[in-house]
């Protein structure tokens, strides 16, 4: 009986341990707060010998699509093309392994802003959510207060600012204000910043907004290098950092528990020639607790309900209108696509009457007083 | 019979037709038609989308079109080596739209239209705007049906300079009906299609009759996408070609929602099987009047058997001879001055026609119409229609279109000289030493056929020989595009102003400030420091009490 009571109480034991555990992570299924996620890739440098950058985004991209982030909330921009380069000895691919083992262009890419589009402008704007109102959906960042942004700049840069397009830059500065924009408009619950250039570190030296988890390829004073270049391709095709990166996300699947501790240990100064740095202080959670599919990936949350839900009725298929049974007796036809008899009668087209503009009215104006100067105000009755 | 009748309204097909090229490529042109009949332009929406894309249908709707034409095209079609092309199209994007009567303000609607649709292809059509749009007085009439053409509703736009990657195949391909999974567009992959001397997709949206007496009118959507394969550059050593070498891709299946699917070879270079043999073999063959000229056609449909490959392929006979095709180049020399030439073969040997030649040229070349002259072998050719708009600086770009008549076997060559504008600096693109581009003329022509053609509007005929409506059968219509031009602007070296800055302020800094050196520095007499030995002397001395050493 004793020993009875004991391998009860033994079993009763091991079930509370296992309902806290279920407890637990249930807590932590929905301890990060964010409901939705976007990211939003930048590609700034034009020409083909930076092959590498646009490797590095499609990387990314690549990475992230995997995870579960779908084409709608992706921002994808890419300053020139290199898939279907002229240059490309392979068109409609970009590898990022040499030896072509891995095409990170794919078949199903959707590049939101691509060439010309990629200026400071569009990708301020596209931050803020400030667009113009015939802008589609895909190429707006539509995030709420409850979405976790991952956004990856990649390029030439230097000391406080990143090149866009060999032909403007953006600032530290100005990338701090657009992000207490996009706070203060509530467009965030978390965001995590990437940048992959030369002396990355000074991009996110400004950041004051809460919330905000920055890492750089390399410190203020240091080179961020490439990693292999290919010869039948004839460039590099990836940066280092981005390379280790891809590698250690080729690792993640959606169900993993990764957190950002392992990130910031990608790419140590062996591998990177460069140091690697991070920022942690404006985020308010602790870096060992964030997933890394909390920013790569798509984790869907579900809700669990007890209550009954009414479903409205049925909805009946509506026939495609009436359709006119009797016999229309209009014939339609098609028209001539070169009526030369019709063109060379053609009248010419109507201009609009439009009022004189202003230097007819000032050139007659003038007129006009000089010589009511000159003969006097007199001679006004003989004119009306 | 309502249900037979709903079900004969929404109907889709598919075809491939191709065609070896006597240059030793391969022409294979991709056609998918999606015909509906109903009315987008009702109030009450329609909400109920089966085979007709639901995004182009709310964008016909919401935007009051009649017609639609959207091209994406990568290389130049070269028309003496390859012949003409089923469907033409000029290299970059071009865009033209038929707006219906009651829309009240086209500008808008077409701006809007064009953000719109640069959301669904991926594509920059958002730079179409009103420097490089224009508005054809004669040339682009409706290719569907209409009541009356007044060209204030028709707006024609091209970026010469557009790329066409894969990301704009892919939206493509998901607004066919079965996707990129079953039928045809299984063989479309990226990697083949853009590895071509010419790739193109298009979407074609106009009303067409339904039947022969056309007492009815559907929505007809048509996907069309041409490519040709250079065999010899991919490697391919021996002249034997499949489906699978072509597109890296075999077919398993017809579309399940098309009506018909079906594969067209042309055959009519090897009438008794000498030159090629396909595989499996076909006793279907169809003839088709295409183009002015009548070709026979193997026909595999897909619904009943696979077709695979073709094996020893070799060119043979004489092509026919494209009758009219075109060329443009620009002359001259310097960053000032050039001069615009347009070259139009007539290659008939008996028979003249008149071609409708439409130029829009961009504001910073600006045309002097006066010198403006068309000559056909050495003497003056007065075009009988000629209506021009003159450019506005940063607003209108200009406009040129001409009716000229071509005399038989003859060279017309249209010249115009320009001269070059200095743009703002903020104006200039990226990369300005590539160059701009002057988007392709467009020749539109009734080429007699020797042929007779068909003018019936019946549904049997295959998709590719009825895209042109047909109104007489002595000649076809045809449209070709010559190259884009590439000009270089005087561009400014864009260093300048930091090299300005730097210099300016170094030679105020050291200007200024030696002058105000000069006017307020003012010298004071110190003590030099004492060596240590006499510090220590010093130190030693203030201790006793004892004068120090000076």
């Amino acid at each position: 009986a004793f020993l009875l009571t004991f391998l009860s109480a033994i079993i009763m034991l091991i079930f509370i341990c296992f309902c806290v555990h279920f407890q637990n992570t249930a807590g932590q299924f929905f301890s990060s707060g964010h409901t939705n996620n976007w990211a939003v890739l930048v590609c700034t440098s034009r020409f083909w010998f930076n092959y590498r950058h646009v490797a590095n985004t499609l990387s990314v991209y690549r990475s992230v699509k995997r995870l579960g982030i779908p084409d709608s909330h992706i921002v994808l921009m890419l300053a020139d093309d290199m898939a279907c380069n002229h240059r490309n000895p392979k068109p409609a691919t970009v590898f990022s392994h040499r030896n072509m083992e891995l095409n990170v262009y794919g078949d199903d890419v959707e590049v939101d802003y691509r060439g010309y589009e990629v200026t400071v402008e569009n990708f301020l704007r596209v931050l803020t959510g400030r667009l113009p109102p015939s802008t589609p959906r895909s190429k707006r960042l539509l995030s709420d207060d409850r979405s976790n942004i991952l956004i990856y700049l990649t390029g030439h840069g230097g000391n406080g600012f990143l090149k866009f397009q060999d032909s403007e830059e953006i600032s530290n500065v100005e990338l701090a204000d657009a992000f207490e924009q996009m706070w203060q408009k509530r467009r965030y619950n978390e965001l995590l910043f990437i940048i992959d250039t030369c002396q990355g570190a000074s991009m996110y030296e400004r950041f004051y907004s809460p919330n905000i988890m920055a890492l750089a390829s390399s410190q203020v004073g240091e080179d961020s290098l490439s990693h292999q270049p290919d010869l039948a391709i004839g460039v590099h095709l990836m940066d280092r950092y981005t390379f280790y990166l891809l590698e250690f996300l080729e690792d993640i699947h959606p169900a993993s528990k990764s957190n950002m501790n392992d990130l910031f240990k990608v790419c140590p100064k062996s591998q990177c020639v460069s140091t690697p740095g991070h920022r942690t202080d404006l985020f308010l959670r602790d870096p060992g607790s964030v997933l890394i599919t909390d920013f790569f990936g798509s984790v869907r949350k579900v809700e669990i309900t007890m209550e009954a839900i009414h479903l409205t009725d049925p909805i009946l298929q509506l026939e495609d209108g009436p359709m006119s049974e009797e016999v229309q007796e209009k014939t339609y036809s098609y028209v001539d696509q070169l009526p030369v008899s019709e063109i060379i009668h053609q009248k010419p087209k109507q201009k609009d009457w439009h009022p004189p503009d202003g230097f007819i009215l000032g050139l007659w104006t003038l007129i006009l007083l000089v010589f009511f100067k000159t003969y006097g105000i007199k001679h006004l009755k003989h004119i009306f | 019979t309502l249900v037979a009748r709903s079900l004969l309204a929404n109907d889709f097909q598919e075809e491939l037709v191709i065609r070896p090229l006597h240059s030793g490529d391969i022409y294979a042109s991709f056609q998918f038609r999606t015909l509906w009949e109903t009315d987008f332009m009702r109030e009450n929406k329609v909400s109920h989308y089966r085979l007709f894309p639901k995004s182009l249908g709310q964008v016909i709707s919401k935007f009051s079109v009649r017609e639609l034409h959207i091209s994406f095209t990568q290389g130049y079609w070269r028309t003496m080596q390859w012949g003409q092309p089923f469907l033409p199209s000029p290299p970059g994007a071009e865009l033209w739209v038929w707006f219906q009567d009651s829309v009240t303000d086209v500008d808008a609607a077409w701006k809007e239209l064009t953000n719109v649709l640069s959301g669904i292809f991926c594509a920059s059509l958002n730079f179409i705007d009103s420097t490089n749009t224009v508005q054809p007085s004669a040339s682009f009439k409706p290719l569907g049906i209409v009541n009356e053409t007044d060209h204030r509703f028709l707006r024609y736009a091209t970026l010469p300079r557009e790329i066409v990657c894969t990301e704009n195949l892919t939206p493509w391909k998901k607004l066919l009906p079965c996707g990129s999974k079953a039928g045809l567009a299984v063989l479309l992959k990226s990697e083949k299609l853009f590895h071509s001397s010419f790739f193109s997709q298009t979407v074609h949206i106009r009303p067409v009759c339904q039947d022969r007496e056309c007492k009815t009118t559907s929505w007809e959507l048509r996907q069309t996408l041409n490519v040709v394969f250079d065999l010899h550059t991919s490697g391919q050593g021996k002249r034997e070609w499949s489906l699978f070498k072509m597109f890296s891709r075999t077919l398993t299946e017809a579309c399940p929602l098309a009506s018909s699917s079906k594969i067209y070879i042309d055959v009519t270079d090897n009438p008794q099987e000498e030159y090629f043999e396909l595989s499996p073999a076909t006793p279907l063959l169809s003839q088709a009047v295409v183009l002015g000229d009548r070709r026979t056609f193997s026909v595999y449909d897909l619904t009943q058997q696979l077709f695979k490959s073709v094996s020893d392929l070799l060119p043979a006979g004489s092509m026919l001879r494209p009758l009219l095709h075109a060329e443009r180049y620009v002359a001259g020399y310097g960053l000032q001055t050039g001069e615009i030439h347009t070259v139009m073969y007539n290659n008939h040997p008996f028979r003249s026609f008149p071609v409708l030649l439409l130029d829009s040229v961009p504001w910073y070349l600006r045309l002097y119409i006066h010198t403006l002259t068309v000559t056909s072998k050495g003497k003056d050719n007065t075009p009988s229609y000629i209506h021009y708009q003159p450019s506005k600086d940063r607003m209108r770009p200009h406009l040129l279109e001409m009716l000229v008549q071509l005399p038989p076997h003859s060279v017309t060559e249209v010249t115009v000289q320009f001269e070059r504008a200095l743009l703002k600096w903020t104006e200039y693109t990226p990369d300005p030493n590539h160059g701009f581009y002057v988007g392709s003329s467009v020749i539109s022509a009734l080429v007699p056929s020797s042929v007779a053609m068909d003018t019936n509007i019946t549904q049997e005929q295959p998709l590719f020989s009825s895209f042109f409506p047909c109104k007489e059968e002595s000649s076809y219509f045809v449209r070709v595009y010559t190259e884009p031009l590439l000009v270089n602007l005087p561009t400014p070296d864009f260093s300048m102003p930091y090299n300005v800055i730097c210099l300016t302020c170094t030679v105020v800094a050291v200007g200024y400030g030696s002058l105000y050196n000069l006017l307020t520095r003012s010298f004071q007499i110190e003590e030099p420091n004492p060596r240590l030995a006499k510090k220590i002397a010093n130190f030693i001395r203030r201790i006793r009490g004892v004068p120090l050493l000076s």
